[in-house]
């Protein structure tokens, strides 16, 4: 169901206010008991203007027709627009095609509907208003709090509001129970410094001193870095992995005792060696190797779990030993990423082994326990592994198999882990090659920081031992390896970058200001230092930096070119200026200076990089011309050989940075490199994704509607460009989307009372966006609502001009509408400007509008594509057509038609309908007409469009036409009570009682039952619906209470009568 | 599998004092009830010493292993002959650990040619048609701890290509100076050896440096006395070039089951527990540098 907008309220307009009437049906549902209501439309706005009409009433006044046929004199003044009317007119289908095939049927029983008078029937239902005084109860008055309490409370100088009912006599049960405080309001209070100082000061103390010791969210954890290294270490060369390992038979049996164990493993051992377990997986892809190394991680688990501790153990130490080993260097932090989490893995099942066996029955250890609480058959087992460690014949397995298992130190002693950091620490300067070390100490940090954040001590040693063996990376061990691996400089220092990057991150965390300087005062000491500025740069707090961003760009201009490069340096202190602010007087220096750098740079990709970062800084401190002055640069620097084509990431980067800083979207699109930069993007998936980037920013931060040409041009290429993507594969989710974000733009355009202007922007808008049918949805809504808003403007008098204007409008709706696929959309939007072309008095095109509308019913399949899945269509349909009928009261008969034309071609093609075989939903439409048909009787309509004369004051109750409504409704009557024959069979009882009680009860409603054969009728009906017992005895005997209750009203005496007649069946 | 026998130490690592009590339990399981002839435990604790090949003949070494020393020997009848009922039954058990006369319990020790062990064996007698059954379990000897404080008594050393011993070709070394300090040379045995080592020069890139614990064994016999180094362990303390006049911790822990501390009986000897360190050169197969 289309959303409410134009039509529906146009039409609610025209009723009456709607305010009123609900509170009329409100009333009436409390008052009715059982409400003889049959199946409608729950939800639509329309469809609740019959139902209102079709409730009892007490009486009806009968008043003579004045006027005679003289409703047809005015038509055609009324239909005085059909000269010139839209393209609709070729559509119009000749005449009531079906009209025999109803009217053929022999009618059983006459009908007589029963005369309303709909404004005694609302005056008298209505509840009484009463004003309520100030001060009053009323259960939907909001909790007041009382001026005198406030001021108490603020007198009292507490931050709690104690929000109390206010001074009514009856006490709100929801603040009675609160006994007058909120609970919110209380947290505030008792979080008052001075309540609980005293209670809660030992804790919170305590929670301080750990606040130091403990990594807090604004930590950057492992887990981040890991993806990012895996991502940027990688290599085309050919790994191998050497590992030396048992293949394990499993160890069968349990030991005898602790001497023949020893005995068997190290046979075991041997046998091993004779079998050649050593492994050399030579000429592995990168990818191979990770997939072994994640097998090693399965099999570790697997050891582990079927209890085979010896083997997982050797596992781990053959995996650290592969650390030890940096051919392919540019490799080595991928590989440390994926063998430290086998270690971390091992590390863990270790302690949560030893974990395990510290619950004894009773009770589990807290989180922090004291290793006095742990049992001696822990600790044993505990210090086992340590020794076996410690007997590790090789130094880096040894160390990282140590490291691993740190935690584990809480078991044996408090102190233990505070006296094995440092020793580890001092274990890595037996590791000669730099990079292998400097990654051993990034672990242990790493490690350290899980186990031990408080132990800061060992972080700085571990820095500090780095420098000193700094100089080591420039030594001729070093050289000399890169020359055999063929690697140059500037690729082997970045290696560094992420082992370093963790340590400067984990000391720095929550460091004093004293120890980052100390820190980078050290660093500046070291000759060939880029490298260790670029770790400070990437690690230290961003404040720190940006404050320094001067300095910093001085010591990046004195490093060495050779070495490590220079586009990173800039790159690391572009990301800080991202995130702080360096010094208002620096500013356009910094740029300046940096830029002067970035500009230089001639990869193409090493360029784009640095200037991804740095677009941020532009767009954050700088106006729209040094933005433009770097997009301008950007383009110089990617355009030659089409370079853009490798680096689409960043430059998306770069527009997502720019439209996040410009919200103004006049002022974005007035930046002269902007659109050229989009130019950039020739890649479509690429193009369409900076798009949809840039219309999701223009709807979330545009607010006024705007009608700027810059604005409209530049959006309408975007989401042209979006709208082409779509092709036969885009998945429907895509289409959806794009969709909405279409829809979002159409919708925030609006030229003012320029109506025409408005208009041919939604022709142009048609065109476009031609294959996406929420946005042809959208498009007629909008033309819909414009028309309304037209009609608002000239208040319901178009003049010449506007009432052309409005029937262009419609024209629009008309041609757009059978492009679409959906059915039932097309029907309601039908619908919806059928509504909106009679609002505006154009009855031809609104006629045409019904008549589409009645030819595309019988084309409804019998099941939908809901949301994927088949749903049957016909409680749609039921739906629709109550919505239908319900504006069918309203339209006026065409004069070269018959009458009630339009009525009649639709029941005709309700009859043709294939309905589904078990179902009564034809029945139940059949009661609508009924109702509707009822409704048309009436001397004056339950409500009108204004300006347009229905067939009330076209007919002025001609008995003619009365006649005719008459017949068609026996035929209606007859087809009713056909269908309920037909349920006479066993399984269909129970749908013929209910079938057969809602029909009596619309002929409560909407009948004459002073009239006998049809006080008849229902009196069988009544029977009918009792004869198999399959009635709901509660519902039947309100049914009859309220019938004796509205008996009693005036005019409606004759119901006692039947009343009397309608026996209860007694349950038996 | 019917009757099964176990023996359970109280202590989780099973170490005991001379003059501790030992106690523990053994447990007989079973589903159906187990008639017995008796169950008796024994304590057994003896040195065995093997002859290496080395200092005796290959044949000799084979036949003439010396004779087994007994330091404790004593059996008791924990249960009269009778019947177990069918599930767990648990007889605890304590001795305390004393020997008779003059003898020594010494340390547990797995050595290369001196053996030292302790087992509590629990046997269960029965009748002709179900074999009897049998269940050893070791339990460790640990001496006392050394009442007084020990004194450490640190070394210096230094290692250049002059102060290595079994060198062939002297002119062949490489240059190479290596400083370095052990923090005490008599250990306690629970407590890690540490030092510190410092490369103040090397020409060659250093390969790896490591650290050998070697101990030696004298068996006393008729022919005489066979005395023999071995190697226990084996700990690389450097790997790669390392940086030159930088500390490289030594750190080694002893292995307790494999090293015990020096004893010297009349039968046999277990020498002192001596490090060395090996550098290798990256150039040749290694001479190696020994302290």
């Amino acid at each position: 169901m289309a959303p409410a907008d134009g039509a529906a309220w146009a039409l609610r307009e025209g009723a009456c206010p709607s305010q009123s009437w609900r509170r009329g049906r409100c009333s009436l549902g409390s008052a009715g008991g059982s409400l003889p209501l049959t199946i409608m439309a729950p939800t639509d706005g329309a469809a609740w203007a019959l139902r209102s009409g079709a409730c009892p009433s007490q009486s009806w006044r009968r008043r003579a027709a004045r006027r005679g046929l003289c409703g047809r004199a005015t038509a055609p003044h009324n239909h005085g627009g059909r000269g010139r009317a839209g393209p609709g007119r070729e559509l119009r289908t000749g005449g009531p095609r079906r009209r025999g095939h109803v009217t053929g049927k022999m009618a059983v029983f006459p009908w007589h509907s029963r005369h309303r008078n709909y404004k005694a029937e609302f005056a008298s239902c209505r509840l009484e208003a009463v004003p309520l005084e100030f001060g009053d109860y009323h259960p939907l008055k909001p909790i007041t709090v009382t001026e005198s309490k406030t001021k108490k409370v603020s007198r009292k100088g507490s931050t709690s509001s104690t929000s109390s009912s206010s001074s009514s006599s009856v006490v709100d049960p929801l603040s009675s129970v609160l006994d007058g405080t909120d609970p919110l309001s209380m947290f505030a209070a008792t979080a008052d410094p001075a309540a609980t100082a005293a209670a809660t000061d030992s804790s919170r103390k305590k929670r301080e001193r750990e606040d130091n010791s403990i990594i807090g969210s604004d930590f950057e954890p492992w887990a981040s870095k890991r993806g990012e290294i895996l991502a940027r270490y990688t290599t085309t060369e050919k790994l191998s992995i050497n590992l030396f390992m048992g293949s394990e038979k499993g160890k069968a049996g349990t030991a005898t005792s602790a001497m023949s164990e020893k005995v068997r493993t190290r046979l075991e051992e041997l046998d091993d060696f004779e079998e050649g377990s050593q492994k050399e997986l030579l000429n592995l892809t990168q990818q191979d190797y990770v997939n072994r190394i994640e097998e090693l991680n399965q099999s570790l688990k697997d050891a582990w779990a079927s209890d085979q501790k010896v083997k997982a153990l050797k596992i781990v130490i053959q995996c650290s030993k592969l650390l030890s080993d940096t051919s392919v260097i540019q490799f080595y932090p991928s590989k440390f990423v994926l063998i430290t989490d086998i270690l971390d893995t091992f590390g863990k099942l270790v302690y949560e082994r030893i974990f395990s066996m510290c619950v004894d029955n009773r009770s589990v250890l807290p989180d922090h326990f004291s290793p006095e609480n742990v049992n001696d058959t822990a600790k044993e087992t505990c210090l086992n592994w340590f020794f076996k460690i410690a007997s590790i014949r090789e130094l880096i397995p040894r160390f990282y198999v140590e490291a691993s298992i740190l935690k584990c130190n809480k078991f044996l002693s408090k102190t233990g882990i505070s006296e094995c950091l440092p020793r580890l620490t001092c274990m890595i300067r037996g590791i000669g090659d730099p990079l292998v070390s400097v990654y051993a100490r990034a672990y242990l940090c790493r490690v350290g920081m899980e186990v031990a954040p408080h132990l800061k001590e060992s972080l700085n040693k571990n820095f500090f031992d780095f420098l000193l063996t700094f100089k080591q990376i420039h030594g001729d061990t070093v050289q000399n390896q890169l020359v055999v691996q063929g690697v140059e400089l500037p690729s082997y220092l970045p290696l560094y970058s992420p082992a370093m990057d963790w340590i400067f991150q984990c000391i720095s965390y929550h460091a004093p200001e004293t120890l980052l300087t100390e820190m980078m005062e050290r660093c500046k000491k070291l000759g060939n230092n880029a490298l260790l500025l670029n770790s400070v740069m990437s690690a230290f707090r961003a404040e720190f930096i940006a404050t320094r961003s001067m300095d910093f760009i001085g010591m990046i201009k004195e490093c060495d070119e050779s070495g490590f490069p220079k586009h990173l340096l800039f790159r690391s202190l572009g990301l800080n200026l991202a995130l702080a602010d360096p010094p208002e007087s620096d500013r356009l220096q910094i740029l300046n200076e940096a830029w002067k750098v970035i500009t230089k740079l001639k990869n193409p990709q090493d360029y784009v990089n640095c200037a991804e970062v740095w677009v941020e800084y532009t767009c954050k401190h700088f106006t729209k011309r040094e933005v433009s002055t770097v997009l301008a640069d950007v383009i110089k620097h990617m355009t030659p050989d089409r370079a853009f084509e490798d680096s689409y990431p960043q430059l998306q980067s770069i527009i997502k940075k720019v439209i996040a800083h410009f919200h103004d979207f006049s002022v974005l699109f007035s930046v002269e490199k902007f659109l050229p930069f989009l130019d950039m993007f020739q890649k479509e998936s690429v193009r369409v994704e900076v798009c949809k980037c840039i219309m999701e920013v223009f709807i979330k931060h545009q607010q006024e509607p705007t009608k700027d040409p810059v604005i409209l041009n530049a959006l309408l290429h975007v989401c042209k460009t979006m709208h082409d993507s779509v092709n036969a594969l885009t998945l429907e989710d895509e289409k959806r989307m794009l969709a909405y974000l279409i829809n979002g733009f159409i919708k925030m355009v609006s030229f003012g009372r320029d109506f025409e202007q408005q208009l041919s922007f939604y022709v142009e808008a048609r065109s476009m966006f031609c294959n996406l049918e929420p946005v042809l949805v959208q498009l007629i809504h909008s033309v819909n609502r414009l028309a309304m808003e037209t009609r608002k403007v000239m208040k319901g008098n178009h003049s010449r001009k506007t009432a052309a204007f409005v029937r262009a409008c419609v024209a629009y709706c008309f041609i757009t509408i059978p492009s679409l696929v959906g059915i039932f959309a097309r029907l309601n939007l039908y619908l919806h400007s059928g509504q909106v072309a009679l609002a505006n008095q154009c009855l031809s095109q609104a006629d045409a509008f019904f008549k589409a509308a009645i030819s595309l019913i019988p084309e409804v399949p019998k099941m939908i594509n809901i949301d994927g899945k088949m749903r049957p269509s016909e409680s749609f349909l039921l739906e629709f057509l109550c919505n239908f009928f319900s504006t069918l009261l309203i339209v006026p008969d065409h004069p070269e038609h018959g009458v009630l034309s339009l009525v009649r071609e639709l029941l005709g093609v309700i009859q043709d309908y294939t309905w589904e075989d078990n179902s009564d939903d034809k029945v139940r439409i059949y009661t609508c007409v009924l109702h509707l048909l009822s409704a048309m009787s009436q001397e004056t309509y339950l409500y009108h469009v204004d300006k347009v004369d229905s067939n009330d004051s076209l007919y002025g109750g001609d008995s003619k036409f009365l006649a005719e409504n008459n017949k068609l409704c026996e035929t209606v009557m007859a087809q009713i009570l056909e269908h309920l024959k037909t349920l006479a069979k066993d399984e269909a009882l129970k749908r013929q009682s209910s079938l057969g009680l809602s029909f009596f009860n619309s002929i409560l409603a909407h009948g004459d039952l002073r009239n006998n054969r049809l006080n008849q009728l229902s009196v069988n009906l009544w029977h009918l619906a009792q004869r198999h017992g399959c009635a709901d005895t509660r519902t039947m005997v309100k049914t009859l209470e309220y019938i004796k209750k509205r008996s009693r009203q005036p005019d409606m005496g004759h119901l006692t009568e039947l009343a009397l007649r309608l026996p209860l069946q007694t349950r038996t | 599998m019917g009757t099964s026998l176990d023996i359970k130490i109280k202590r989780a690592n099973k170490v005991y004092h001379a003059g501790e009590m030992l106690s523990g339990v053994v447990v007989v399981s079973g589903k159906d009830p187990v008639q017995h002839q008796g169950l008796f435990l024994t304590v057994e604790g003896t040195v065995n010493l093997q002859l290496s090949a080395k200092s005796v003949g290959v044949f000799e070494a084979f036949y003439n292993s010396v004779k087994p020393i007994q330091i404790i020997n004593s059996t008791i009848e924990m249960v009269k002959p009778g019947k177990f009922p069918p599930g767990k039954t648990e007889i605890p058990f304590e001795f305390p650990l004393h020997v008779k006369g003059n003898k020594v319990l010494y340390e547990t020790y797995h050595g290369v040619f001196v053996n030292i062990q302790y087992t509590l064996r629990c046997d269960m007698k029965r009748s002709l048609l179900a074999k009897d059954l049998t269940k050893t379990c070791e339990f460790i000897v640990h001496s006392a701890p050394q009442k007084g404080k020990l004194t450490p008594s640190p070394v210096d050393f230094t290692i250049t290509p002059e102060t290595l011993q079994n060198v062939k070709e002297r002119a062949l070394l490489p240059k190479f100076l290596i400083r370095g300090h052990l923090n005490s040379t008599n250990c306690v045995i629970t407590q890690p050896l540490t030092g510190e080592l410092v490369v103040e020069s090397s020409e060659a890139a250093i390969r790896s440096i490591e650290l050998q614990l070697v101990r030696v064994e004298t068996c006393g016999c008729a022919e005489g006395y066979a005395r023999d180094a071995t190697e226990i362990q084996n700990i690389q303390i450097a790997d790669g070039d390392v940086c030159r006049s930088l500390s490289v911790p030594i750190y080694m822990v002893f292995p307790r089951l494999f090293t015990c501390p020096t004893l010297e009986t009349t039968n046999f000897k277990v020498g002192k527990a001596r490090p060395q360190e090996d550098t290798e050169a990256a150039l040749h197969g290694g001479p190696e540098a020994r302290n």
